[in-house]
């Protein structure tokens, strides 16, 4: 399957093509009813552009211009690559899920001896099997329809009620550098009632990969009780494109953690939808991005309070240099039986250049009047008081500034509850600042 | 050879002249005070010889072990063995002490070619010197000098003055915002740091200070200059009657 599904200008480029594609793809029935009402959503917009406000600052019809092929099933010179760099991103003590070119390679990925209340399948067999679960997304985002016309696998993990995973899962995106095209995964975590778990989503690209494109998505559910940490952490060439979307639902006093470091890729976007939808609830959110060149990194997160006595906390950290652009769009809607609703977003830029760019949009709407919700939003660049300290102590410019930049995103990582998976977000920063020179 | 010269130095800031041509010379081994008047240029002589940016050196210059020093970045002069324990020290969220501790002593030792230090070696030596200067191992898990009162913060300068072990220290008012006890025990840090190598240059307001840290010459400035130089009897001179004669002379 090796199908342009090129989209410019006009929404008719890929329609003769498409009838080929879902013939193809996992599912029948009502998976390929969706995947033909989300095509054709996807072709009324086509690729999302500054013109429409939820994608004012992410322009895609001018940067990515067209969606790329489908990447070819990995063969085994694209599985060698795909496994070098996987072991250059390795994580002691996680089970590891590895997606190659889009597709779920079970050779390289830990499928045996699952702890119990643990089940691991792949998207395929789930779409088989006419999971409609995952046809949860809402498809009016454009690319969230493209993703669901076009989603050929990923990884569905259910944790049973009760259980509580000692290991953390890891899922890896891999780019294994074959001719340039793109992957169209989706993802769906369940887990029940008064579990725990622990899901890091890393998306990494193998030696010499250069354009791509990833079309991700994720469904999430947190059970009443339960508690999820999640880590995503886009470390991709700097050429390529990662465009993903989720959509969590939290339960009655449940705990749902994520961070979000974005250090790699040409454009990134990242639209997470979160709906609180059980009371005591408590839901933390923070982001890092670190950008030089031309690279672009767009946060959009929408956090729904639909009922009482919920907490969360958004912070969102960017550092940008050359010309590169952060983006933070978030929304928080309290309804209005969501009384007593406690609500935070934070945002802090750090520019180091002249040319680089920090936007930053905050839209709280508030139907409750019992509720306490802020947001707040500092931009700037790095103190020189602070950088002639430590340069008067010995460091010179580069070092003192990769100091002070890392105690500025630290505080975001500082959030991240594993030390392991800790030390891995650190990392990424510190690769991000060594190759800065 | 003298260690630091400046000669003749002229600065200016903010399109305003600081300095307006000063001349001063340490040797090895020498403790110096400098006193003066508030606003008489002390900390501005201070910050152009560690490189703040900010000043401009319209005329003179600055040697420092015979090379030139205004050609220098800060980090280099640093690693050269300029040290300035700074009035005002700065505070520093998210970066905790010990790590600032070591990647300032390592980036040093690197400048000048010289091995970096193992952590152990490293820990042992911090542990030793804070101990000796009053400093518990709580604070240096801490960002660099967050939350620090304002004599920790001093205590802290002096800590890494010991652990950098520098040519020249200038300490400028060390002993502001320390109590009596710890301004001796402060002193008695600086005093084990004297060798025949080392210079000081202390800037104070007080005598006090200068009991402690007992100066070989003391240089009275006034309007940006050096108006008047004597032995460490002219401190308690200055004591007695104040700056106003030289405010005269320097006018
Ligand atoms: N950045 C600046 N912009 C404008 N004026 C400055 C600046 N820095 C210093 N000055 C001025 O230079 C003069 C000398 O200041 P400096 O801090 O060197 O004095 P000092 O002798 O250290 O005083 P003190 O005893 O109060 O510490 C003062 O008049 C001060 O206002
Ligand atoms: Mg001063």
């Amino acid at each position: 399957m090796n199908i342009a599904v090129a989209k410019t200008e006009k929404a008719d480029v890929a329609g003769a093509n498409f009838a080929s594609v879902v013939a193809a793809a996992p599912g029948s029935g009502k998976v390929a009813d969706a995947r033909r009402e989300a095509f054709d959503n996807f072709q009324r917009i086509g690729l999302p552009h500054r013109r429409i406000e939820d994608w004012k600052y992410t322009d895609l019809r001018a940067s990515m211009r067209d969606v790329l092929p489908a990447a070819p099933a990995p063969d085994a010179a694209a599985l060698a690559r795909a496994e070098a760099a996987v072991k250059l991103h390795a994580i002691d003590g996680v089970r590891r899920l590895v997606l190659v070119d889009g597709a779920l390679a079970t050779s390289l990925s830990d499928l045996a001896a699952l702890e119990p209340g643990l089940s691991i399948r792949s998207l395929r067999a789930a779409l088989d099997a006419g999971d409609d679960r995952l046809l949860s997304l809402d498809t009016s985002n454009p690319m969230t329809a493209l993703n669901t016309a076009l989603m050929t696998d990923g990884v569905v993990i259910e944790v049973a009620d009760g259980a509580k995973l000692t290991k953390p899962l890891q899922i890896v995106h891999i780019a294994s550098g074959g001719a340039p095209a793109a992957m169209f995964t989706r993802s769906l975590v369940a887990i029940g009632k008064d579990s725990a778990a622990t899901v890091v989503e890393s998306y990494i690209a193998a030696e010499g990969a250069g354009l791509y494109q990833v079309h991700d998505a994720a469904v999430i559910t947190i059970g009443d009780g339960a508690r999820l940490d999640h880590v995503r952490l886009t470390e991709d060439s700097r050429e390529a494109f990662n465009i993903a979307a989720a959509e969590v639902r939290v339960g009655t006093h449940a705990h749902y953690n994520v961070v979000g470091i974005t250090t790699g890729g040409l454009v990134s976007r990242y639209s997470s939808t979160v709906t609180i939808a059980g009371e005591h609830a408590h839901v933390e959110t923070n982001g890092v991005n670190l950008l030089n060149g031309k690279q672009h990194a767009d946060t959009t997160l929408v956090m729904n309070h639909d009922v009482p006595h919920c907490v969360s906390r958004e912070g969102f950290r960017a550092v940008a240099d050359d010309r590169g652009h952060s983006v933070f769009q978030g929304r928080i809607n309290v309804r209005q039986p969501a009384q007593q609703t406690d609500a935070k977003m934070m945002t802090r830029a750090l520019l180091l250049s002249d040319d680089a760019e920090a936007d930053n949009k905050p839209e709280l709407e508030i139907f409750a009047d019992d509720v306490t919700c802020g947001h707040g939003a500092a931009i700037g660049a790095l103190d020189d008081q602070l950088l002639f300290y430590l340069r008067a102590r010995g460091l010179p410019e580069k070092e003192a500034e990769a100091l002070l930049i890392q105690a500025f995103v630290g505080e975001a990582i500082e959030a991240i509850a594993d030390d392991d998976l800790r030390a891995l977000a650190i990392a990424a920063a510190e690769r991000w600042l060594a190759a800065r020179g | 050879m003298a260690l630091l010269e400046v000669k003749n130095l002229q600065v200016r800031v903010a399109e305003r002249e600081i300095l307006h041509g000063l001349t001063l010379s340490v040797n090895q081994g020498e403790v110096h005070a400098i006193m003066g008047p508030n606003g008489s240029g002390k900390s501005t002589l201070s910050h152009v010889i560690a490189g703040k940016p900010g000043y401009e050196v319209t005329g003179g210059e600055i040697l420092f072990k015979g090379e030139d020093l205004l050609a220098m970045a800060p980090d280099e002069r640093a690693a050269k063995g300029v040290f300035l324990a700074f009035q005002y020290p700065v505070e520093i969220p998210g970066v905790a002490t010990m790590t600032f501790l070591r990647t300032a002593l390592n980036a040093q030792r690197k400048a000048r070619g010289e091995e970096e230090f193992s952590t152990p070696d490293f820990l042992k030596r911090v542990r030793e010197v804070a101990g000796s200067l009053g400093i518990p191992q709580e604070m240096l898990k801490r960002g660099v000098n967050v939350g620090f009162s304002g004599g920790e913060k001093k205590r802290n300068e002096v800590l890494q003055m010991a652990l950098f072990q520098p040519s020249l220290c200038i300490l400028d008012e060390m002993d502001s915002g320390l109590d009596i006890d710890a301004l001796r025990v402060a002193s008695e840090g600086v005093n084990a740091l004297r060798t025949p190598e080392r210079a000081m240059v202390v800037i104070t307001h007080y005598q006090r200070l200068l009991d402690y840290i007992v100066p070989d010459h003391v240089h009275v400035m006034s309007k940006g200059k050096v108006v008047k130089s004597g032995g460490k009897e002219l401190a308690l001179e200055l004591e007695a009657n104040g700056y106003a004669q030289y405010q005269e002379a320097a006018a």
